[in-house]
């Protein structure tokens, strides 16, 4: 236990009083206290209440739709084209206004502060980028602090920091924008919506345009930066993997803009609303789901691996399963043999059978380690550890089961919940 | 026989004073048809609906003969240098005013949904995103309507000694001085291909931004 002296020399824990807080956070982003003023650690950061947008021409883009965006986490709105979601982002920055209903940024309507300083507290990434292309990389990520009234050399210092944060070589800073990748460009794109360090995000189809290995580059980058950031993302795409992926949670839209569904990922995939969102989640939810359930609990065995140099005694220890799993002395996986093909001190690699694709238990889900057992030719999945030795083997049939337990949980706590 | 650099004095200026008052003459209208292209065009791009129409009375004005204006014109100015000068700032509109609203209108949308989300207000928009990424499109109009206004100036000898280097025309007829003529012609056209080549590297200076032919991604 430590000594009472030594805790109360260092900081106190926990929040600093508000006043103190506020002042901190003025000086250094003098934007963010103004929003962040009343801001809880969790709760509602956005609240779009009964919002319709009509336009002229009787077209109704968004139909009263009512959504609670919850601080610090992202909120991806999704659905088919026409279905209003990137209406109704720009509803949230004023880009367009609604026709009725009011959008409450931390409890205040977003029409009581000018319209620009709105915008300046809300970063906004776009598909394509949207870059200045007559501007270099670094003064495009400063612009936003510039227009805050940052100087020059304050502003760029931030965007080289911001430039490392989302994984961009310095060596970029004084290229303009036609002469990055994709990719790159999208990368810029976030790194200039967050140079002023404002509390909310909006993502407007940001990473539709770019391949998708560089997509999933991205979205993996996204939600590191959202860890160390914790910032309120509203996030619009059509595509339901990305939702899935990145959602805190999920707004499904359909066309007419109306909101079909809001919930956790999760949630969306073990119970949808109604035969839209289940048509629009796709034919393979269930596969999905999946992703969902740690591979953790899994049971292995470890009886059908043998290692290369095994003697013949081994082998004919374990010739009761149907096939083994043969290794190499350090334990990582080569391959599948029926056991009366082995012979001691004698294994032809080119005769094993391909192992598939290994899982870690310790971080892999349901999904991987069901994807390992479809792929590989025997129906068993191998599991590896970080360094990628085998620590077991684990057949589709345990795999199918320890799926049931795990729905039948989530069933039981659903109920518990429900206090059925 | 004189010289192939000496004038006659009725030109009252020398080879270079030509030179120099040939291109005051020139560059003044278009800079003035720059300024007034500008809101002009910006209008246009604002409100779409004016732009037919005001590319109808650009045109048309490009089609009145300078003559036609000398003779209005010198009622008001005389036979001055202004006479020449303003149907000059006229026909430059034709060029300059699609110029830019084809320049302002070619930055892409979604620079502009970025400029507007980040907070940029019009004004702002206008000149720190807009007109920059217009800049190539404005140059290209400035390179037609500097080149064809440097031309046009000879005109100007019709009223009287006022066409700068095109006087010289005037004289070889009078003096039956070829090499005036030619000398005339000659400068005229390397007038046009320096200025032309200024305004290139104007834009080569004012663009490093834009891709350049060889230097790769």
């Amino acid at each position: 236990m430590r000594a009472p002296t030594a805790r109360a020399v260092r900081r106190p824990r926990g929040p600093l009083p508000a006043n103190v807080q506020k002042r901190a956070r003025s000086r250094l982003f003098p934007q963010q206290a103004r929003i962040g003023r009343t801001r809880r650690a969790r709760g509602v950061l956005i609240r779009i209440d009964s919002v319709t947008k009509r336009y002229p021409d009787g077209t109704v883009a968004v139909d009263r739709l009512s959504l609670e965006i919850p601080d610090r986490s992202i909120t991806v709105l999704v659905g088919p084209s026409g279905c209003g979601k990137t209406t109704t982002l720009r509803m949230i920055n004023r880009m367009v206004e609604p026709t009725e209903g009011s959008i409450l940024l931390d409890g205040r309507d977003i029409r009581q502060q000018p319209v620009n300083t709105l915008r300046r507290s809300m970063g906004y990434v776009i598909q394509n980028a949207g870059l200045f292309q007559h501007r270099t990389i670094l003064d495009n990520i400063a612009t936003v602090p510039r227009l805050l009234g940052w100087t020059k050399q304050k502003a760029r210092a931030r965007a080289a920091e911001l430039m490392e944060r989302v994984g961009l070589d310095s060596a970029l800073a004084k290229r303009y924008p036609y002469q990055l990748s994709g990719g790159q460009q999208q990368r810029v794109g976030v790194a200039r919506a967050l140079a002023a360090d404002p509390p909310v995000l909006l993502m407007d189809e940001p990473f539709s345009a770019v391949d998708p290995v560089v997509r999933k580059g991205l979205q993996d980058e996204l939600l590191r930066i959202q860890d160390e950031l914790g910032k309120t993302i509203v996030f619009v795409t059509h595509d339901i993997d990305e939702a899935i992926k990145l959602g805190t949670k999920v707004a499904v839209l359909r066309t007419g803009g109306r909101l079909a569904q809001f919930a956790p990922p999760a949630e969306l995939l073990s119970a949808p609303a109604d035969l839209f969102v289940e048509d629009f989640l796709g034919a393979d939810r269930g596969i999905r789901r999946l992703s969902f359930f740690p591979a953790a609990g899994l049971e292995l065995e470890t009886a059908p691996v043998v290692p290369i140099d095994a003697d013949a005694g081994e082998i004919a220890s374990r010739a009761a399963a149907p096939y083994l799993l043969v290794t190499d002395p350090d334990g990582r996986p080569l391959g599948w043999s029926e056991p009366d093909k082995l012979t001691a001190g004698a294994v032809d690699r080119e005769q094993l059978l391909d192992h598939g694709r290994p899982f870690v238990p310790a971080t892999d889900s349901l999904r991987t380690a069901l994807d390992g057992a479809v792929l590989s030719p025997t129906g068993w999945a191998v599991a590896v550890d970080g360094e990628g030795r085998t620590v077991g083997v684990i057949s589709q049939q345990v795999i199918g089961e320890a799926i049931r337990d795990a729905h039948s949980r989530v069933a039981e706590r659903a109920d518990a919940k429900a206090g059925r | 026989m004189s010289g192939f650099f000496d004038l006659p004095s009725d030109l009252q200026h020398s080879y270079l004073g030509l030179v120099g008052l040939h291109l005051r003459e020139a560059l003044l209208p278009v800079l003035a048809g720059l300024i007034v292209s500008l809101p002009v065009a910006q209008l246009c791009v604002r409100f779409r609906w004016i732009y037919p129409p005001v590319l109808g009375v650009t045109t048309v004005l490009y089609a009145i003969p300078s003559l036609a204006f000398f003779v209005v014109l010198i009622d008001y100015f005389g036979q001055s240098e202004t006479t020449v000068m303003v149907p000059l700032a006229l026909y430059s509109l034709v060029v300059l005013v699609p110029a830019i609203v084809d320049g302002v209108r070619s930055v892409p949308p979604e620079t502009l949904a970025a400029a507007q989300a980040m907070g940029f207000g019009p004004v702002r928009r206008y000149l720190q995103v807009q007109l920059p990424i217009a800049v190539p499109a404005i140059i290209a109009g400035l390179r037609v309507a500097t080149v064809s206004s440097i031309s046009l100036v000879s005109v100007g000898m019709l009223i009287g000694n006022q066409g700068a280097l095109g006087n010289m025309l005037y004289d070889a007829q009078t003096y039956e001085r070829s090499a005036l003529a030619v000398n005339s012609v000659l400068t005229i056209g390397v007038l046009g291909v320096l200025a032309d080549g200024v305004l290139v590297l104007v834009r080569l200076l004012l663009t490093p931004w834009m891709p350049r032919k060889g230097a790769g991604r």
